[in-house]
Order: structure tokens, then C-alpha cells, then sequence
């Protein structure tokens, strides 16, 4: 049976190994997620601000962040934050950190798009009964918003899982490191190793990402 | 900072330059060209076609490109099917960006009214004429602002074929930083070449919105 | 003999579902060159849909539809090519956006019908000039008001020298001071001979210009006369009842 390439898979603590692996990216993902909602529901109503100067500052930190491509700041901060805090950042730390920034910059558009979309005679009928700013925006304006938002937001997940895949090239030791890894070990035995263990991989980041879409799909018509 | 040694190696960021946007240019046109093939599909409804092609939408949605060009790069080497890192990157971003593209132009299609298509059909025009001069065309602008985000997109996206070993600006970056340790030199140097292709870019992608909004085209 | 040569459109038993519910109960009815028949009913009683079939934009379930003698609606004919025969106008927001009007005008001769561009240029031309828009040939219809679409729509599909107009309550949706100019026009083609096909709630312009009166009820036609006698003495107490509505709201 060695010469059924798919088997490498399954020999010894392979796939095992490659869970693990995907765990780690996963965590990645998991952390985050929860910090850049948080974090972005923050930075969104920020950005409906009346102030310009409170809008523009946002603006500024959201256009930075997106400017250039996530994978360059994956590198920027794993090279010179080491630098400038002169201590050896675990990799995993820093993409946790970078994943975050960027997250929270793509949540908060999010958010400012849900809220800016409401029409305006309902914050203004908000304001009509006499709520203060804060209970428009907690009684009217957020109930609403978050059915516009949570399609887009699920879908955000999804791209932020997706992209964790880039830590690798930074050096941690996720799903694709571990893959490489069991090539090398049986690539002499099994030529086909490689097909399969990148087969298996691809299936796998799908297997997490497809139901995650089929749900926001499914939300997207149930609220439209 | 070292200055000599960001002259010295402004000419190989330029090279690499060159790289990344012609990937993204043919990544581009490709992807549009992969994305009209489906909106089209999906338009006339094409029975096997249609089935095909949700399986490759949701494939590519949910696979990150990463993988996909490790897949195709060094997985289908070893079962004899053997492509170049330059066509492989191409072949991946199409892969990836057709999707996306497909998907800005579904939704501008939808955008057209039943009563626009109808009007079309009742002065005669076969399916084809329908699609060429009535649906296509207010397709076109309203997915404007969505097939600019996705070139923007694409065209970052770009950053990831390094790890198939392909000289663009990213892998420039990374020789730069094992050969020389030169990091601080080596990442300012990379972020401002994406500044310097990204910028004017997104600028001009946001003045050709206002403008189609200005036009306004619907009643 | 003669008098069936006359008849333009025929419609035989004609049946439509909306999935199980049936829409239309097998229609006959025909219409004869030159004349105008105005279709009348309750909202949702199937006249438009009707109207819609006549031009393959709906399917029909059973029966025929024939124009000028021959089957039009046994699917081997092709709708693209018959409905260059039958205009249509829509209720509204039916010019092309992205057009200009005599763009608007040119699409349907020019690359349906591949007629000479000079040719169509010159008949666009004085139609828009019978219908008063000929100096806003140029602009986009988002520069015109909804009476101007809307005669802009006629002259549209006038343009590929129909056999037979249908009008889909083409000033429903129009401010009321719109309303007059469109249904000049109209009245005007009437006049000149034109075969007419009209679903309208003006009760007045019905009266006034159609040959024939056609009532129609829950899918089926209930009465057909002559446009005084169906206002004066309709002769089923459903007609009678749709009547009484529209004289309590004038």
C-alpha cells in the first residue's frame, strides 16, 4: 500500500499533527476575532462621529492599515517591534497583534457602514422622544444595524481565518510548517507526499471556512 | 538608517516591482475574464455549468491563496503536472480573483430591473443582444466600485507568491533582510514601494466612483 | 371570408398558472386590424398578465395565440422576431438608462431589424417631432419628466413599425399633469389607424377612444361591448360594480 501517496497522511501522528498545526493558526484566528470585534464596534462608532477631527483620525488609521498588504505588516512589526522593544517577540504574539490591528481596522468599517446606512429619520425619531445620544444609539440604532452588519462581519471571519494561513511566513509553526515537515521526512518513500499533505491542508482550511460562509449567507437572506 | 544601502538597492525594488504588477495585471484581466464566464453562466443559467461553477466559487472563497499556490506549485509537481512558479502565480490569482470578480459582476447584473430587460425583449432583441448593449453596459458601472476594490486586492494579494519563489517585491524584501540583516532598510523600502503603486491607484479608483455617481445614471 | 381576414391578433382558450394558481381561465379573443380595444378590470383580475402573454414575456400553459393567421405561441416561433411586430409600452422606468433618447430610439431597428441608419434616423426624427420632443433627442432620460419617458416609450416602439401596440397602464405611474399628454399622443395613433391593445384606469380616455370595451374579471373575460354601451348599461352586475367604484371616486 506505500505506493498510495494518500497514506502519508495517515501514518503514525500525521494528521494528528497537522490538526495541531491548524490549531494553532485557528488560535491565531480565534484571539483576534474576539479583539477586533471588540475593539471595532469601538472604532466604528467613532467613525459616525460628529467630530471631523475624531472621523479623520480613524479614517487615517483604517486607509493606513489597508494601504499596503497585510503581509508586509505581518513583517514590519515582527522585525522592528523586536527592535524597538529589544526583546524577542514570540512570532505567534506578534501575528496575534497584527491580525488584531488589521481586524479591528476592517470591523470598524464594518460597523461605521451598518450604522451610516440606517436612514436618518430614525436616529432623528430617536432624538424625538427625548433619548439621550448614547440610548439612540443602544435602542435604535444598534439593534438595527447589527442585522446589516452580521452577514459582512461573519464574512470577515472567514477572510481572517484564510489569511492567518500568511503567519507561516514568519515563522510559526502552524498547518503548512507541519505539512512541509512530514514531506520532508517521507519524500523518499513516497514521491506523491507533497500533493496530498497540500490536498489535505487546502481541504481542511476549507472545511472550516465553507460552513462559516453558508451561514452568513444564510443570514444575508433571512434579513433582507 | 543606511543610505547607501537604500540607494543601493532601490534598482532591485524597481525590478521587482516590474514583477508584482505584471502579476497583477494578468492576475486582473484573467480573473475578470473568469468572473464574466461565470456571471454569464450563472445569467443564462446553465445547467452543468452552473453546478460547476459553485463548486469553484466556493473552493476559491474558502481556500486561502496561500495554500492554493502550495498546492498547485508543489503538490501537482509530484503527480507530474508540472507549471512554473511565474504561471502557477498567475493560475492562482485568476483562480482566487475570479470569484471575487464574478461576484461584482453578478451582483451589477442583478442590479438591472426586470422592467430594463423586458423593455429590451418586447423591441425584439435576441438573448445575446440583451446582454451586449442593455444588461452588460448598467452591469459595468455599478460593479465599478467593486471590481476597483478587488483590483486593489488582488494586486496586494500579489505579496503572497514569494513563498513559491518568485522575485517580487516581498521576496526582495525577505533576500534583503537573510543576506544583510539590513530590516529597518530593507521593510521601509518595501512599504513604500506598495505606497508608490497602491496610492495613486486607490486615488484614481475613488475619483472614477464620484464620477460615476455624479453621472448618475438611473432615474 | 372577409372578415376574418381582417382579424389581426386571435387568442384561443389561452391558460396561465403562477404555479398552482391559475391566472387566466382559457381566454378567446381577437382583435381586428385598425381597431383599438381598451382592457378593463379590478387590479389583479389578470388583464396585464394577459396583456404580457400576448408578447411571450409570459408563458402560457395552454391555448394559442395567432398574428396575422399564423401560431406565434408554439415555442418554434421565435419571440425575438415576433415582437418586433408588436410594440410595447411598460408602465414606467422602461427607456434605457445608460442611452440617449434617439439612442433609445435606434437600439431595436438597428440591431433587431438591421434596417439602414439613415433610414430609421429620418422616421425616429419625425416621430419625435409629432410627439414634441424632437429638441431632446440628445438628452438622457434622466433629464426628462415621466410624460416625456413615457411618450419617448411610444416613439420607441413606433419605431420598428409595429403591426399592433400593446400599452401596459403606461400613465399609472405619472403625476397626474402628465397624465393628459401621453394619452394625446395615444389618441392621435388611434386616429391614424393604428391597431391598439390598452390596460388602463382612465376611464374617461377609454371611453373616449376606444372601437371595443373588454371586461375582464378573476381571469376570465365577463363582458365585451362597445365603449358607450359598456358606461351607460353595462350588462353584468360585476361590470356594473367596477363601474360604481370608479363613479364614487370621480
Amino acid at each position: 500500500m506505500s505506493d498510495w501517496g494518500i497514506n502519508v497522511i495517515f501514518q503514525g501522528q500525521n494528521f494528528l499533527r497537522l490538526l495541531e498545526g491548524l490549531g494553532v493558526s485557528m488560535r491565531i484566528a480565534v484571539v483576534s476575532v474576539l479583539i477586533s470585534s471588540v475593539c471595532g464596534i469601538f472604532l466604528g462608532l467613532l467613525m459616525t462621529s460628529r467630530y471631523v477631527a475624531v472621523r479623520s483620525l480613524c479614517r487615517s488609521y483604517l486607509e493606513a492599515v489597508r494601504i499596503v498588504p497585510l503581509l508586509v505588516w505581518l513583517f514590519v512589526f515582527y522585525f522592528e517591534l523586536t527592535k524597538v522593544l529589544h526583546l524577542q517577540l514570540p512570532a505567534e504574539f506578534v501575528a496575534d497583534i497584527v491580525f488584531s490591528i488589521w481586524g479591528t481596522a476592517e470591523m470598524g468599517d464594518l460597523v461605521r457602514g451598518a450604522v451610516t446606512s440606517l436612514p436618518a429619520h430614525q436616529r432623528e425619531s430617536g432624538l424625538a422622544v427625548g433619548l439621550t445620544r448614547w440610548q439612540v444609539y443602544r435602542y435604535v440604532i444598534l439593534p438595527q444595524a447589527v442585522r446589516r452588519l452580521l452577514p459582512s462581519a461573519i464574512n470577515l471571519v472567514t477572510r481572517m481565518i484564510k489569511t492567518t494561513s500568511l503567519v507561516v511566513l514568519i515563522g510559526v509553526v502552524e498547518v503548512l510548517k507541519i505539512g512541509q515537515q512530514i514531506i520532508e521526512v517521507s519524500i523518499l518513500k513516497v514521491p506523491t507526499a507533497s500533493f496530498w499533505v497540500y490536498a489535505i491542508i487546502f481541504f481542511l482550511y476549507f472545511i472550516i471556512c465553507w460552513p462559516i460562509s453558508l451561514w452568513a449567507k444564510h443570514l444575508e437572506k433571512r434579513w433582507q | 538608517m543606511d543610505q547607501s544601502f537604500i540607494a543601493a538597492s532601490i534598482p532591485l525594488y524597481i525590478k521587482a516591482a516590474g514583477l508584482t504588477l505584471n502579476l497583477a495585471f494578468w492576475g486582473v484581466l484573467l480573473s475578470l475574464f473568469v468572473g464574466a464566464v461565470c456571471a454569464v453562466i450563472g445569467y443564462f443559467r446553465i445547467p452543468v455549468l452552473c453546478r460547476i461553477m459553485q463548486v469553484y466559487i466556493e473552493l476559491s472563497r474558502n481556500t486561502p491563496l496561500l495554500i492554493q499556490l502550495f498546492f498547485l506549485y508543489y503538490g501537482f509537481a509530484k503527480i507530474g503536472i508540472k507549471f512554473e512558479a511565474y504561471t502557477c502565480a498567475i493560475g492562482g490569482l485568476a483562480f482566487l480573483g475570479g470569484s471575487y470578480m464574478a461576484e461584482a459582476l453578478r451582483a451589477g447584473i442583478e442590479s438591472v430591473g426586470k422592467i430594463q430587460i423586458e423593455s429590451g425583449l418586447s423591441i425584439g432583441l435576441t438573448r445575446w443582444q440583451l446582454m451586449r448593449y442593455i444588461v452588460l453596459p448598467q452591469a459595468l458601472a455599478v460593479a465599478v466600485p467593486a471590481i476597483a476594490a478587488n483590483v486593489i486586492f488582488l494586486l496586494k494579494e500579489t505579496s503572497v507568491v514569494s513563498a513559491i519563489a518568485l522575485a517580487d517585491l516581498m521576496f526582495v524584501a525577505k533576500d534583503l533582510i537573510g543576506m544583510y540583516y539590513r530590516t529597518s532598510e530593507a521593510l521601509l523600502l518595501l512599504v513604500g514601494a506598495y505606497l508608490i503603486l497602491l496610492l495613486p491607484l486607490s486615488l484614481f479608483f475613488r475619483y472614477l466612483e464620484r464620477r460615476l455617481r455624479n453621472v448618475g445614471l438611473g432615474n | 371570408m372577409k372578415e376574418t381576414e381582417k382579424i389581426l391578433l386571435e387568442v384561443h382558450k389561452l391558460k396561465k398558472n403562477y404555479g398552482n394558481k391559475e391566472i387566466l381561465h382559457g381566454i378567446d379573443f381577437s382583435v381586428h386590424r385598425g381597431e383599438v380595444v381598451v382592457l378593463l378590470g379590478p387590479s389583479g383580475c389578470g388583464k396585464s398578465t394577459f396583456l404580457r402573454c400576448l408578447n411571450g414575456l409570459e408563458e402560457i400553459q395552454s391555448g394559442s395565440i395567432l398574428l396575422d393567421g399564423s401560431i406565434i405561441s408554439d415555442g418554434k416561433a421565435e419571440w425575438y422576431a415576433i415582437r418586433q411586430k408588436i410594440g410595447m409600452v411598460f408602465q414606467s422606468y422602461d427607456l434605457f438608462p445608460h442611452m440617449t433618447v434617439i439612442e433609445n430610439i435606434l437600439l431595436g431597428p438597428l440591431k433587431a431589424q438591421k434596417r439602414k441608419k439613415n433610414e430609421v434616423e429620418k422616421q425616429a426624427a419625425e416621430l419625435l417631432e409629432r410627439v414634441g420632443l424632437l429638441d431632446r433627442k440628445d438628452d438622457y432620460p434622466a433629464q426628462l419628466s415621466g410624460g416625456q419617458k413615457q411618450r419617448v416609450a411610444i416613439v420607441r416602439a413606433l419605431c420598428m413599425n409595429p403591426e399592433i401596440m400593446l400599452f401596459d397602464e403606461v400613465t399609472a405611474s405619472l403625476d397626474p399633469e402628465m397624465v393628459r399628454e401621453v394619452l394625446d399622443v395615444m389618441k392621435e395613433l388611434a386616429q391614424q389607424g393604428m391597431t391598439m391593445l390598452i390596460v388602463t384606469h382612465e376611464m374617461n380616455f377609454a371611453r373616449s377612444v376606444a372601437d371595443r370595451i373588454v371586461f375582464i374579471d378573476e381571469g376570465c373575460i365577463v363582458e365585451e361591448s362597445e365603449p358607450e354601451q359598456f358606461f351607460t348599461a353595462p350588462q353584468t352586475e360585476r361590470a356594473q360594480r367596477f363601474l360604481d367604484i370608479f363613479s364614487y371616486e370621480n
